[in-house]
């Protein structure tokens, strides 16, 4: 019992963190172009305030969600000991060095220098309150790289030993050089940029229809916002796509399980088709199906007749090396969510194909169902990158290191009790941080940018005249009481 | 399994670790008990919404980069000594819980207070502000105290008690401690970092602050010493250690009065210190101790990694912490101000701490312009 609420913890918080931290990676990097560009455009008054009001409107929406990447980050840097102590025993030497490194480099560089972009502008000078961002983005990405050589590790253990009764650290360099980890790495990273340019496409295309049927131009800002967001996010786009299928292949060689799982594929076949959805029952014979022939070897092994392994006949090998067992992990679980991930993948290069059609032939702005389309569409990122982790996790099971240790081995031996009270209180927890950052957000991402004057304070005469309109943001931004203190925020 | 595997006898990597964690948890109470501090003197200090917005902005830029101490004494921990990360947590699994629910709701309070101007709002904020600030500060003192104490740890480095065996009146006593400590911290900065009215309150907070700080400091001290002294323990406390954190906190007072402020600041933070280095040097070779039986005890040489794990990290560390100290260092200089409401005077006391500039010829006041362009900011 102890074991499936731990497994429940730590996928619940795990994912929730996920949602937070792509936008972060993807913004950050955003931003600190955007702001980069304002920069560059300094002899030029309209540009720069055009890239200056962009950079101050995207920043709030990138705070607001760095703010509970952060907390929930906390969370899990404690997780491992608390819910798999028996886990860290065993990997302590080969994964606590990444996660220490990475906070070591990574977290400190995000947290200190985002404190001086929030309040250094002004006592500092332009060039390093740019210079600040741009370690702001490094450090999100040196973070991402340092957190999944410890996850790629666990997903093909490379540069250790046994000794005793754990696995200890031999070469570190073959860690943080991990096949599986360069590939993850590029795979994330993309996925966190593509990330964040839906968001933005998809805000800025609710403003541009907003202002269309107001019968006013489209707004400067939003435009350029949805150019920046289509011509990053179709080339991120292909790239998640390229570096996925590259994961692919790593993993037939390194988790034949995973991919066989993936694909509920029973037997081990030549020139295997690709199922593209299945009604029915994954094991026996489906209700209905459409498959695409070949496709599947093609993806996996880069070749028309390449053979692709079966379930049954891995079961068999895998029980041959590690002893009796289910090495399968759940069927429906992987072989959808690999799907959904993909899906939502597709799903959105075919729309951000669409809009670059569009962009090209200068109707962005004035185009109606793509702008209506981008707005729900702003959610099939997190959707993908939800079950892509899903996916990578469950499809490891039963295995937390593959060929190592089972999960169920790893849990640490405490009262069921316990684990109850903090799963309900971190669920709980997280439930109400989720309802105050959605609101939040879409309280800040309707904002019209004319509405607030750029100390962040309402004019006079903007807002929906509700009580409690939203005023000054937070930050830096408002003017210095003192050019000695930093500003005040109200 | 059982947790003795390798190294029967110490390297030098595993005691340089042992110092390099204590170093991190020092740094830590240093940096963030100042920012607890200031949080549960939120509603102490702050009157009106405006101080309170005045009391957090002298923390805004910095907290979290302080929180990163304990996020990499923690990491730190789990590769260097895998065992004491495993016991630690999942031993103090509800308190770390505590604590993390209390981080979170604290961390998140900052940067959303100000999105919403109803008051109801700022008021709920505030209140995470204060317990957020509250509850960490008791049970690291909490859990600091328990470690050393011991508490019932199995054969297998298990933790094999209940969330009750961490209450008990030694370790209360350390939660009184630093709870106490960090509230005196944080009146010191206020009254570094602000001016006015504020800065009095903060001034006369500290003032009550400081004799029950070190009241209580003696009688944690004391109480380990004792301890240590009837178990015939291998602690190695040289007396001076606690004496001197002592010494330092009931110097804060007599400071304060004087008007050295930056002195009593750092008055405190050497109490600080002088805290965890006690307790770190009164566990040595241990890291976890077990009331069970001292054949249990974790300690530096069957709790830790295997060498080259301690090779490499050492490496890093030796590389990257002097740039993090270098930047960090910096931040507080770019911060180094006093955070004023519009319209209070400027203050021009200069100490220590905080070496304010004098006011230049700038606008000392007043919005024109000064802050606005940004290439003649207040760049040092
Ligand atoms: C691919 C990227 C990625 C992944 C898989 C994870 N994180 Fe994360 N994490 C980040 C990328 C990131 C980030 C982008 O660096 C964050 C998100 C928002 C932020 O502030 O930094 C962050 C924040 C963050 C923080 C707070 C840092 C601070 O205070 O500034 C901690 C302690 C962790 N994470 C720890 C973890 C652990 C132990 C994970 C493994 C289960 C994990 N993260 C998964
Ligand atoms: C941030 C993205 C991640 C997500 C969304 C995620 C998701 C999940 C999920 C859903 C599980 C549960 C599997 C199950 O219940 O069977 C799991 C398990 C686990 N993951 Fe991840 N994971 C992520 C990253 C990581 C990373 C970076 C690490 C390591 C550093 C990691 C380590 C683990 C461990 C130790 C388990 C064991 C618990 C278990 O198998 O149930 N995860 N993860
Ligand atoms: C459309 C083509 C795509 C393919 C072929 C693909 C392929 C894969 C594969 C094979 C994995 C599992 C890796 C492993 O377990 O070793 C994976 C994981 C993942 N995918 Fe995708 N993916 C695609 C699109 C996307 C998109 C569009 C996103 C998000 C925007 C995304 C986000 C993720 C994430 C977050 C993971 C988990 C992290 C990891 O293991 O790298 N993927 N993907």
């Amino acid at each position: 019992m102890t074991l499936l609420l731990s497994r429940w913890q730590f996928g619940i918080t795990t994912v929730f963190h996920f949602i937070f931290v792509p936008l972060t990676i993807g913004l950050a990097l955003l931003l600190a172009i955007m702001q980069t560009a304002a920069y560059r455009s300094r002899g030029d008054a309209a540009k720069q305030a055009k890239w200056e009001q962009m950079t101050i409107f995207w920043r709030r929406l990138f705070l607001i969600n760095f703010a509970i990447g952060v907390v929930t980050g906390i969370v899990q840097e404690f997780q491992f000991g608390m819910n798999w102590s028996v886990y860290s025993r065993y990997v302590g030497s080969v994964f606590g060095a990444p996660l220490a490194v990475e906070a070591l480099l990574a977290f400190f560089l995000e947290s200190t220098f985002l404190g001086i972009w929030i309040f250094g502008k002004g006592r500092v000078s332009a060039r390093v309150h740019l210079a600040s961002i741009w370690l702001v983005s490094i450090g999100t990405m040196l973070s991402a790289y340092f957190i999944l050589a410890a996850n790629a590790w666990m997903q093909h253990p490379v540069g250790y030993k046994i000794q005793g009764n754990r696995a200890i650290m031999t070469n570190f360099w073959a860690v943080m050089t991990n096949s599986t980890l360069i590939s993850s790495f590029l795979h994330v990273l993309t996925a966190a940029l593509v990330t964040a340019a839906m968001l933005m496409l998809g805000i800025s295309a609710w403003h541009l229809r907003r202002t269309q049927k107001a019968g006013e131009g489209p707004h400067p800002v939003f435009s350029a916002s949805a150019k920046l967001a289509l011509i990053v996010g179709v080339v991120a786009v292909v790239a998640t796509m390229f570096f996925g299928d590259n994961q692919a292949r790593l993993m037939e060689k390194q988790q034949p399980m995973k991919m066989a799982s993936a694909e509920a594929v029973y037997n081990t076949q030549n020139g295997a088709s690709f199922s593209l959805l299945t009604i029915g029952n994954l094991s026996g014979d489906p209700v209905f199906q459409i498959r695409i022939p070949h496709a599947l070897s093609v993806l996996s092994d880069n070749s028309w007749d390449g053979s692709v392994q079966g379930i049954n006949q891995i079961q068999a090998s895998e029980t041959a090396k590690y002893g009796k067992g289910s090495y399968v992990p759940v069927l429906w679980v992987t072989y959808w969510t690999f799907r959904i991930m993909v899906g939502c993948g597709i799903l959105m290069f075919l729309g951000l194909a669409w809009g670059m059609v569009l962009l090209y032939r200068r109707k962005l702005d004035t185009s109606k169902w793509f702008l209506r389309l981008a707005v729900p569409a702003l959610l099939l990122p997190f959707v993908a990158n939800a079950t892509g982790w899903i996916f990578t996790e469950m499809g490891r099971q039963p295995w937390v290191v593959y060929g190592l240790l089972k999960t169920a081995k790893g849990v640490s031996p405490i009262g069921t009790g316990y684990v109850v009270t903090t799963l309900v209180g971190f669920t709980a927890i997280y439930s109400i941080l989720a309802i105050i950052d959605f609101g939040l957000m879409a309280r800040y991402a309707k904002l019209d940018p004319d509405s607030v004057d750029e100390h962040g304070q309402p004019k006079p005469t903007g807002g929906d005249g509700s009580a409690d309109d939203v005023t000054a943001d937070f930050d830096g931004d408002s003017e210095h009481h003192d050019d000695r203190a930093p500003a005040l925020i109200y | 399994m059982t947790i003795a595997t390798v190294a029967p006898a110490y390297t030098g990597l595993e005691i340089f670790w042992f110092l390099i964690i204590a170093v991190l948890w020092s740094g830590y109470f240093v940096l963030e008990g100042f920012d607890f501090g200031v949080g549960m003197l939120l509603p102490v200090v702050g009157k009106t919404e405006l101080d309170r917005r005045v009391m957090i902005n002298t923390i805004g830029p910095v907290w979290d980069g302080n929180e990163v101490w304990l996020l990499v004494a923690g990491g730190a921990t789990f590769a260097a000594f895998p065992n004491w990360y495993a016991t630690l947590f999942s031993g103090f699994y509800l308190p770390l819980f505590l604590i993390l629910a209390a981080l979170i709701f604290r961390g998140v309070a900052f940067e959303f207070r100000a999105k919403r101007v109803m008051p109801q709002w700022k008021l709920a904020w505030d209140h995470a502000i204060f317990w957020g600030s509250l509850l960490p500060s008791i049970l690291w003192g909490v859990a600091f105290a328990n470690i050393l104490r011991g508490t019932p740890i199995g054969p297998n480095g298990h933790y094999l008690g209940s969330f009750f065996n961490l209450l008990n009146v030694y370790s209360l006593l350390g939660g009184v401690t630093t709870l106490l400590l960090f509230a005196l911290h944080g009146s010191v900065f206020l009254t570094l970092k602000t001016t006015g009215e504020i800065r009095e309150r903060a001034q006369g907070v500290a003032k009550i602050l400081a004799p029950a700080a070190t009241v209580a400091l003696l009688g944690f001290l004391a109480w380990t010493y004792v301890n240590a002294h009837h178990a015939n323990n291998t602690g190695i406390v040289p007396p001076f250690v606690p004496i001197l954190a002592i010494a330092a906190v009931a110097a804060v007072g007599w400071l304060l009065r004087e008007k050295l402020e930056g002195w009593a600041f750092v008055a405190n933070a050497v109490a600080l210190v002088g805290l965890v280095a006690t307790i770190f040097l009164n566990l040595y070779p241990r890291v976890m101790v077990s009331s069970i039986s001292p054949l249990y005890n974790l300690t530096i040489g069957n709790s830790a990694s295997a060498p080259y794990t301690l090779k490499v990290m050492t490496i890093v560390a030796l590389i990257f912490t002097p740039l993090v100290l270098v930047y960090q260092g910096w931040s507080y200089w770019v911060f180094r101000a006093r955070v004023r409401r519009p319209g209070d005077p400027i203050d021009t006391v200069i100490d220590v701490s905080t070496p304010d500039v004098p006011p230049t010829g700038a606008a000392v006041s007043g919005a024109a312009g000064s802050g606005s362009t940004d290439d003649d900011g207040g760049a040092p």
